[in-house]
């Protein structure tokens, strides 16, 4: 059962019985869940931007990391006081390129950060890791289906089955450090279940 | 699943059953010599024949064969699972890792278990092919890479067995082997750089016996058919059911591919990738193998267990195991004191891979042109889904013929890339748009095909053709009958077991990827298959869309159906 069957199933009880009994147990329903550990947190706003620990050399990267017309780069969020990358939930693989501030439509820039943008790297089809990248159009493609998107324009869908963008990850920068500024600007994943 | 809540969501979740539940315990002695009424096991027997000695329904009566009840699953993708039956207790399973206790005459749900899966899981492969069952308990392998023991009674979960880190690519979709108090589960990932391995772990605790790489480490044996690091990532999934032969406690199992999929980059023979292996249950060891392929470069994956059979060949009874390889040759081989001996091999669908095949050993050897590499495209037949995929074939002893589904007229293109490995990430060195199906000429006749071979003559008796392709796995009847869907017209089928005439057609929900059994309860019998197109059989549909210039409408959904002669009460 989801967890939004969960609870759409215990309101519906809540309802119907006005039983204490039930209404204790519904109350329970978020405390019984384990607040998940740091590395399972979806990105929290100040996290750092980092590769992850299977990469070759796992280091923070920083805003003069992410160069113009480079291919993106994968990262993960980290927690700044703990230094845990947020690498066990899958979903929070994250694109970061760095395109020329006046190629980004408005809604965009307002999320990007010195021309550099963020997207969920979990293509919206099927769930895939959008691994490739087309240098002269640059744009993000998906292996899987071809799904290819647009990031100087909200990752929008210009090719493939892919039912919506990848969602954008605001980003600031502080101190010369490159940080989340925000949560995913929609939900992460792809548009069938496992 | 909130552990806490588990008692109320199941109460409340499952729909309370008109009659107490009873239920009659698995022994091992009751798998290894099921009653005729019931199919307890993935493929009913050990010997992974799927044949049902009832008689019933037969050749005489099969049009007259109707839908007795059917129930909706809630799920979409591909219902590939078996109905098990034990003394009138139904358990299916669906896809998201569902299983529905069901009573078998009425169709009344006794409970439902639903499986909480994580947001971030990424598997290639959203199906179930069944569960199994041991003294009062339900187990399944699922796609987050548990083993769940349930209570068969009251769908309960009993324990929950983390078997490996879905994070890493690991997922399970086979049915379990249940042998002597042990339930083994083999994994999926050979497109994600996994490790394959099969684990057993004890029925009553869930506690792990013992695992078996299927790929040997450096020192092993084996470990010589691998060059450097190549061996961690190797792939050489175990993803269907093993057979089991107990007069010597060892069970068969086949294996997948070796990844990535380009050859050149894995030199070596790569054992144990697309083979069969011999298990001992009791502790796990390799005592025998043979490599149908080796260094596979096709995505021939040769996981469906070997059939269990004894027949004539070359004027002896041999013990022997049959395999219908997705490389599109007929595997006989041999069960003896030395291990797996080679008997024989014949193209079922047109091969150019295969140059020649050692008359001693089975070995073949390739046309290099045919060699997928990194790099270039190469094209070959039959296509990476194979002569015939993952639909077992059925075996009766009544005929002593073999009926296997299979995919002719088909072959594919593929280009391969390097490739690096990214955990849980796609590992396979062709990027899915270089991977190409396209039709042979022929293919306008038919591609879709149900074989008969005579495996005492060691020849093809009969083939029946369909323009769809086919993804129907097969049951044989005492009946005289074989039964079968999977082509895209939804229909679920009845054969002549002699001829291959088609006696009977019911036209379902969906196309029936189903594995169809046969049950009896109070002596009338019955025939149950889920229908649910998915997975491969809706990617392959898609690709031939594409080459054909055609778009076909499956529609997605589960529905079990259970048929039956009319005019008795159920």
């Amino acid at each position: 059962m989801s967890g939004a069957d969960d609870i759409r199933f215990c309101a519906a009880r809540r309802r119907a019985l006005e039983n204490l009994a039930g209404v204790a147990l519904c109350v329970a329903l978020p405390a019984a869940e384990a607040a998940p550990p740091p590395a399972k947190l979806p990105p929290q706003v100040g996290d750092l931007l980092a590769t992850p620990s299977w990469d070759e050399q796992p280091r923070v990267i920083g805003p003069a990391d992410v160069k113009a017309g480079a291919a993106p780069i994968t990262v993960f969020p980290q927690d700044p006081t703990s230094g845990v990358t947020r690498e066990k939930l899958r979903l929070n693989q994250i694109l970061l390129v760095r395109l020329d501030p006046k190629a980004l439509d408005s809604a965009t820039a307002a999320l990007s950060a010195e021309g550099i943008v963020a997207y969920a790297g979990t293509c919206t089809h099927t769930g895939c890791g959008v691994t490739d990248w087309n240098a002269q159009s640059r744009h993000f493609i998906c292996p899987c289906h071809s799904s290819e998107f647009d990031p100087a324009k909200g990752a929008v869908r210009v090719a493939g089955p892919a039912p919506r963008p990848l969602p954008a990850l605001p980003l600031k920068i502080e101190d010369g450090k490159l940080l989340v500024a925000g949560g995913f600007s929609a939900r992460v994943g792809g548009a069938k279940p496992a | 699943m909130h552990r806490l809540l588990l008692p109320f969501l199941l109460v409340t979740a499952a729909v309370p059953a008109a009659e107490p539940a009873t239920y009659t315990p698995i022994t091992a002695q009751r798998l290894e010599q099921p009653e005729p009424g019931n199919w307890l096991m993935y493929r009913r027997t050990y010997d992974s024949q799927g044949y049902s000695p009832l008689d019933q329904i037969n050749a005489g009566n099969v049009e007259k064969l109707v839908p007795l009840w059917t129930i909706s699953t809630g799920m979409e993708e591909a219902h590939q699972a078996p109905p098990l039956v034990n003394d009138g207790m139904m358990f299916i399973s669906t896809p998201r890792n569902q299983v529905l206790a069901i009573d078998a005459r009425t169709g009344n749900i006794r409970w439902r278990y639903r499986r909480e899966l994580p947001e971030d899981l990424f598997q290639l492969h959203p199906t179930n092919r069944g569960v199994a069952l041991f003294g009062d308990r339900v187990y399944i392998a699922t796609v987050d890479a548990f083993l769940v023991a349930l209570d068969a009674k009251t769908g309960e979960v009993l324990w929950e067995q983390q078997v490996e880190d879905y994070l890493n690519g690991y997922y399970m979709t086979l049915a379990p082997l249940v042998v002597d108090g042990k339930v083994m589960v083999g994994t999926s990932g050979g497109e994600l750089g996994v490790r394959g391995f099969i684990q057993a772990f004890d029925a009553d605790s869930g506690k792990s016996l013992w695992k078996t790489f299927t790929v040997p480490a450096p020192g092993e044996p084996g470990s010589e058919t691998w060059k450097g690091d190549t061996w961690k990532h190797g792939g050489v999934p175990v993803w269907m059911t093993g057979s089991y032969d107990p007069a010597t406690k060892l069970s068969y199992w086949g294996t997948g591919n070796a990844g990535p999929w380009m050859a050149d980059v894995r030199p070596g023979d790569n054992l144990y990738a697309t083979s069969v292996i011999a298990v001992d249950v009791n502790t796990g060891a390799i005592k025998s193998h043979h490599q149908y392929h080796w260094n596979d470069a096709w995505d021939w994956d040769e996981v469906v267990a070997p059939i269990l059979v004894d027949f004539k060949h070359d004027g002896r009874m041999v013990k022997g195991l049959i395999h219908e390889g997705r490389s599109g040759y007929l595997w006989m081989l041999e069960r003896t004191d030395k291990g797996i001996g080679y008997l024989d091999a014949k193209p079922f669908v047109k091969q150019n891979v295969f140059t020649s095949i050692d008359a001693k050993t089975g070995r073949p050897s390739y046309d290099p042109v045919r060699i997928p590499h990194t790099g270039k495209r190469v094209e070959f037949c039959p296509s990476f889904w194979g002569g015939k995929d993952w639909p077992p074939s059925a075996y009766s002893p009544q005929t002593g013929y073999l009926y296997l589904p299979a995919n002719e007229n088909l072959c594919s293109a593929l280009t391969g890339e390097p490739v690096k490995y990214v955990p849980g990430q796609l590992y396979m060195g062709v990027p899915i748009p270089k991977m190409e199906v396209f039709p042979t000429p022929e293919a306008k006749d038919h591609i879709g095909e149900l074989q008969a071979w005579d495996l005492a003559a060691g020849k093809k008796v009969w083939t029946t053709t369909f323009k769809s392709h086919n993804w129907g796995p097969v049951l044989a009847t005492g009946g005289g009958l074989v039964f079968s869907g999977g082509t895209n017209d939804r229909n679920f089928r009845a054969f002549d077991a002699k001829t291959g005439k088609i006696l009977w057609q019911q036209r379902t929900n969906s196309g029936v990827v189903g594995i169809p059994v046969s049950y009896a309860i109070d002596g009338k019998q019955y025939i149950a298959v889920q229908s649910g197109w998915g997975v491969d059989a809706q990617r392959k549909q898609d690709f031939l869309d594409k080459a054909f210039g055609t778009k076909t409408n499956v529609p997605q959904g589960g529905v079990l159906w259970v048929f039956g002669l009319p005019g008795t009460t159920h």
